[in-house]
């Protein structure tokens, strides 16, 4: 920070470019963390995923411990917020579906809104003819598809197949307790989400690359003899980089709660596994309304505070990106 | 006009081939899936022959090879607009059984899709014009905040709050537009499409308070109040309505499977559910056909209507494409 003495407090003012020259991206990280509100959200969020990751050392008890004796307790010393009606313990619940929140928003944003898109973004915008209509037109028909439904249609009837073939993977690899970990459902929903997340980011990077194909540092590059791949690597990744942020970023909140409704909806993560769409059910019930609001609270809140901070991020993160845009 | 003309023309000639390729697939998954509608009907009803089973799913076909069946399926759809039959309601054809569904869940989001409009357009035109002071931020803040709560969690708090405590509405189910049950799916299904409405508005709003033409009004002596309603809300309110309307029947078909799964309301949002979950193949398919054609056509609109009012937009998504 001591470089920019002479830039403190104007945020709006664009610092000139340094000689050495400072890479897009890191420019913008750097005005993201001049936003309070960036980074308290960025802070909510880190603490999210840092219980989520290490749910199994946090949460004072396991995730399907049961205690008949302890049915709806409410919330004492040696259960925070109560226990359910299997006498489980409502705050290891709520850790442990963490945990499902973290490895499918993970894989998801991994799969579907980078690999995915960057990789069929690059190839449609710099390769053009055959390839460029197919990845397009293959696009056209997932934009055009009614999401939710199509994600309740795949991993209802493809579950059972799906369990199978991992079944069969597990055989193979002997590397077993794929299935009965949870790992197969997690698969199957971030594999469907990912199916439908693509589109979008692909459409921004290939028109990205469309304009990048022939500016002048590409064609310095090409005539100096760099293959296709290093300059898509090299020259066009980092220029659509940040737009990939922004595209991600917006899509978190959305990930995270499609995977909460196909799991409240019994097509998602199974029981006994913990995830924010069974303990909204358990919460929802009768009774739990009637005499135990905090088993639909504490996860609604939750849930409700992750996806806020995913919104108000997207927004700062998009504010940062594309300055101007506003 | 012209390029808006080819461009309707392409779009529409790839509904088609749009439709085609998702009839197949939607197809294959559903059946190439385990379990089928005869053995999960006969099973609820206490039936436990093998060899009737075999004679059911003759009888239907469904002992074919899964791309002959689409073929037969797809000649009968095609040519004579027969749609197949429902596996759970036999004596009724696919549109007599979708047709009031549709009903009950158009009037259930009829509130919430004005609402929607009628608080988000004005709470973005007063962020944008109290730009720089606290209000702005404050406003829409608040609004997504509501934006942020899944209407899976919104809906069992405001049954919590509306009919356990305080008895004001019943607990589900939809006794017409004009009765107290329309209350909680009518909040759950507007509050969270406020946020991007406003935003939109605001964003409008804060481009059409630049022009030339608000600077002539403010120059002509009118009072602020008549140069926002009259300048600069009517060039913020157009694009926000069309550009919504298409997004906002995605919203609504989400927000109505779950809440009408929640409340147990007779709707296509339920229906949707309960015919993916008892395999009733040729129903599933006819509504995934239904909202699909219904989002190409909702989306073709948004871009002729954006297209006309602001001639400046190119469409076909850049150059090359």
């Amino acid at each position: 920070m001591t470089v920019e003495v002479g830039y403190a407090g104007t945020i709006e003012s664009e610092p000139p470019r340094e000689a050495r020259g400072e890479s897009l991206t890191r420019r913008a990280l750097r005005r993201l963390l001049r936003k309070k509100i960036a980074v308290a959200c960025m802070a909510v969020i880190a603490v999210f995923y840092f219980i989520g990751a290490f749910a199994p050392w946090i949460a004072p008890y396991g995730y399907n411990a049961q205690n008949l004796d302890l049915s709806f307790h409410g919330p004492s010393a040696h259960h925070l917020f109560g226990t359910d009606r299997l006498g489980r313990d409502i705050l290891s619940r709520n850790i442990y579906a963490a945990r499902t929140t973290v490895v499918v928003t993970l894989a998801t944003l991994a799969t579907g809104f980078i690999l995915l898109p960057v990789t069929l973004g690059l190839l449609a915008g710099y390769r053009g003819g055959f390839i460029d209509a197919l990845i397009n037109r293959g696009g056209e028909v997932l934009a055009s598809l009614p999401a939710l439904p199509m994600l309740i249609l795949i991993t209802a009837t493809l579950r059972p197949r799906f369990d199978d073939f991992m079944g069969h993977v597990e055989n193979g690899i002997h590397w077993h307790g794929l299935v009965s970990s949870g790992f197969a459902d997690y698969f199957l929903i971030f594999g469907a989400l990912s199916l439908f997340g693509w589109v979008g980011g692909m459409r921004l990077i290939r028109a990205q690359v469309l304009t990048l194909r022939d500016s002048e540092y590409v064609l310095a590059a090409r005539a100096s003899g760099a293959s296709t791949s290093r300059i898509l690597r090299r020259h066009l990744l980092p220029n659509v980089m940040p737009l990939i942020i922004v595209s991600a970023s917006a899509s978190l909140g959305a990930i995270a709660g499609s995977e909460v409704i196909l799991t409240w909806l019994g097509v998602g993560v199974q029981p006994p596994h913990a995830s924010y769409g069974f303990l909204i059910d358990e919460g929802a019930s009768r009774i739990a309304l009637q005499h135990h609001p905090q088993l639909l609270l504490v996860p609604g809140a939750i849930i409700a505070s992750l996806i806020f901070a995913f919104n108000l991020l997207g927004d700062a993160l998009n504010d940062v990106f594309t300055p101007g845009a506003r | 006009m012209e390029g808006v003309a080819g461009y309707v023309l392409r779009r529409l000639l790839l509904l088609p081939v749009i439709l085609f390729v998702v009839s197949f697939a939607t197809f294959y998954i559903t059946r190439w899936g385990p379990g089928d509608p005869i053995s999960i009907y006969s099973q609820q009803a206490g039936y436990r022959d093998p060899e009737a089973f075999a004679r059911v799913r003759h009888k239907y076909g469904l002992d074919k090879p899964i791309v002959e069946q689409y073929g037969i399926w797809l000649k009968d759809a095609a040519l004579h607009g027969d749609l197949g039959v429902s596996f759970r309601y036999r004596d009724h054809t696919i549109p007599e059984i979708i047709g009031p569904k549709i009903w009950v869940s158009a009037r259930l989001g009829v509130y919430a899709f004005f609402l929607t409009f009628l608080i988000g357009i004005p709470i973005g035109i007063i962020a944008a014009v109290k730009q720089g002071s606290a209000l702005d931020p404050l406003l829409i803040g608040t609004f997504l905040v509501f934006q942020s709560i899944p209407v899976l969690v919104a809906v069992p708090v405001l049954v919590m709050l509306l009919n356990v405590k305080l008895h004001l509405v019943p607990p589900g189910g939809f006794d017409g537009i004009f009765s107290s049950s329309m209350i909680i799916p009518t909040l759950a299904l507007s509050l969270p499409g406020m946020a991007g409405v406003a935003r939109l508005a605001r964003a409008m709003t804060l481009g059409a308070l630049h022009e030339d033409f608000v600077r002539t009004a403010r120059a002509k002596g009118l009072d602020e109040t008549t140069v926002i309603l009259r300048h600069v809300a009517r060039n913020a309110v157009a694009p926000v309505m069309t550009t919504v309307i298409g997004l906002s029947l995605v919203g609504l078909i989400e927000g109505a499977i779950i809440t009408e799964t929640l409340l147990g309301i007779p709707g296509i949002g339920a229906f949707t559910f309960e015919s993916v979950t008892s395999r009733d193949y040729n129903v599933i398919l006819a509504l995934v056909l239904l909202f699909t054609f219904a989002f190409v056509i909702a989306n073709l609109v948004v871009d002729i209507v954006l297209v006309m009012m602001d001639p400046r937009i190119r469409l076909g998504g850049g150059p090359g494409s």
